[in-house]
């Protein structure tokens, strides 16, 4: 009953109960290494340095009023944040967290991946039009030009840890980098997907969708409450998504010397990531959004296409 | 090419590094509560009504403070001691009106209404905010120690005639001009 092996009832509550509660915490997270690189302090009054802030906000974020606008479109506007919960929370089902822990074993792991993230574009999309408000509309136009573009570098930036490895199974492509991780082989392709990782998950700097300053929260202008809640924590997820995927593809996942258990490298190798993630939040300013889709077309894509090419031509030429 | 990378990527990874050295500087954070911070003796606070050096109220009801408050939110009525000295017979503040500004203590005649460094004021009913006589008087003499209006003025009181404050000579006897 109790045992840890991939795919049994009580591995799978643990990763989703384990994904929801590190996501959740990850606001708290943010909000102090923020502070730390902006010269402040932080939330630190609630509970132990400020760890019960998540709590605290939960509750008030679950006692808000259920509102739905009375010029929105119901349907869409209640499914939105339950699309993207749903897909960010299934596109974990593919992860290998460690040996014996993970959802499914799957032979298209890196395709389902992609797959779950172009999904994901329907919630932003039918937010922001069901919404009937510009501002929400304006953001989900840019986020769904952002994703449906930068999904083309982040799948293209894969195939060059697929033909080196052989294989979409993400379990596969971890134990190939036994003998050295894929991001010194394939550099070009991590930056890649990092930027794209980025992008995908509309994290600052490439926050565009939701820019505060420009068009006031984008497609979650309108919601309140528990859906904004969803989108809120679902962005979470999708950082914690996106750190993991680069680990499992670039950094060898759960492998590490021995002394310390798999789970512990694979978390501390995604964490590395979560907070550099936010050391890019706290750093870089967001470009213009025509700055952001001609760097992607016109850099990235060539960038990418070129880094396949080159992968490929040293695969056959060793082979 | 070099140029491009060197403006378009180098300079994003300094700054990302930048940014990473302020984790280990030190916050600029004060922790209010916990950590209270120097109150300069100047500072423009909390108002008070304070005595001379007798113990006596300083306030001779002038009504200055009242006049020249932008807010209006001082009012205190004149009343009379036997010995004839002036004195308010209620002296009210609005600190929910007040803006701190300072005015009434420049324009105190006898330094009674004096400005402190408490700032601590939050109440949860707004009608608590209006302070009255008895929550304004303190029993000391503020910022300024040694001084008391009715020794140094003309005014005249039981106890002390015209001429004999510090400082002032006898009044005129308009009778001995006489030619």
């Amino acid at each position: 009953m109790f045992t840890l092996q991939v795919g049994s009832i009580f591995t799978i509550i643990l990763v989703l109960a384990v994904v929801i509660v590190v996501a959740a915490m990850l606001i708290w997270v943010e909000r102090r290494l923020l502070s730390f690189w902006q010269e402040r302090l932080g939330p630190n009054r609630v509970g132990w340095f400020g760890l019960l802030q998540v709590v605290a906000d939960m509750v008030k974020i679950f006692n808000k009023e259920d509102w739905i606008p009375r010029f929105a479109d119901r349907f869409s506007f209640v499914l939105a944040p339950a699309i993207i919960m749903t897909v960010v929370l299934l596109s974990f089902a593919v992860i290998p967290f460690a040996p014996n822990i993970g959802v499914v074993d799957s032979n298209v792991g890196v395709l389902f991946v992609l797959a779950m993230a172009s999904l994901g574009a329907y919630s932003v999309m039918l937010g922001g039009l069901s919404s009937d408000n510009k501002y929400a509309l304006l953001g989900s136009l840019r986020c769904a030009a952002q994703m449906v573009s930068y999904e083309v570098f982040m799948g293209i930036s894969l195939l060059g840890v697929v033909a080196l490895s052989g294989s979409f199974n993400l379990r596969v492509i971890v134990e190939a980098q036994a003998d050295g991780w894929y991001v010194i082989p394939q550099f070009v392709g991590f930056v890649i997907f990092l930027i794209a990782g980025i992008a995908e998950s509309h994290r600052l700097p490439f926050d565009l969708p939701e820019a505060e300053g420009e068009i006031a929260a984008g497609y979650h202008a309108e919601y309140g409450g528990i859906k904004f809640g969803m989108f809120f924590v679902a962005e979470y997820v999708g950082l914690v998504l996106v750190s993991s995927l680069i680990t499992v593809l670039f950094f060898g996942g759960w492998l590490g010397p021995a002394f310390l258990p798999p789970i512990v490298w694979f978390s501390a190798k995604a964490f590395t990531f979560i907070a550099f993630f936010i050391l890019l939040r706290a750093a870089i300013p967001r470009p213009r959004y025509d700055q952001l889709m001609n760097f992607g077309w016109l850099f990235l894509l060539p960038v990418s296409l070129v880094n396949l090419l080159v992968t490929g031509a040293i695969i056959l030429s060793t082979q | 090419m070099f140029t491009l990378i060197k403006d378009s990527l180098l300079t994003q990874v300094r700054t990302l590094w930048l940014v990473f050295k302020k984790l280990f500087t030190k916050a600029d954070t004060v922790e209010y509560p916990d950590v209270q911070p120097y109150m300069f003796p100047r500072w423009r606070g909390r108002i008070i009504l304070s005595r001379d050096p007798d113990g006596e109220e300083r306030c001779v009801a002038c009504n200055l403070c009242a006049v020249v408050c932008p807010v209006d939110c001082i009012a205190l009525q004149k009343a009379e001691k036997d010995d004839g000295r002036w004195y308010p017979e209620f002296f009210r503040i609005n600190f929910s009106r007040c803006v701190m500004c300072g005015f009434c203590e420049e324009a105190c005649p006898t330094n009674a209404i004096q400005l402190t460094p408490d700032f601590e004021m939050a109440e949860y009913v707004r009608q608590d905010m209006v302070w009255e006589k008895e929550n304004l008087l303190i029993n000391g003499t503020g910022k300024y120690h040694d001084y008391n209006f009715y020794r140094v003025s003309g005014m005249q009181i039981d106890g002390k005639d015209k001429g004999e404050a510090l400082n002032e000579a006898a009044p005129v006897d308009v009778r001995s001009l006489l030619p």
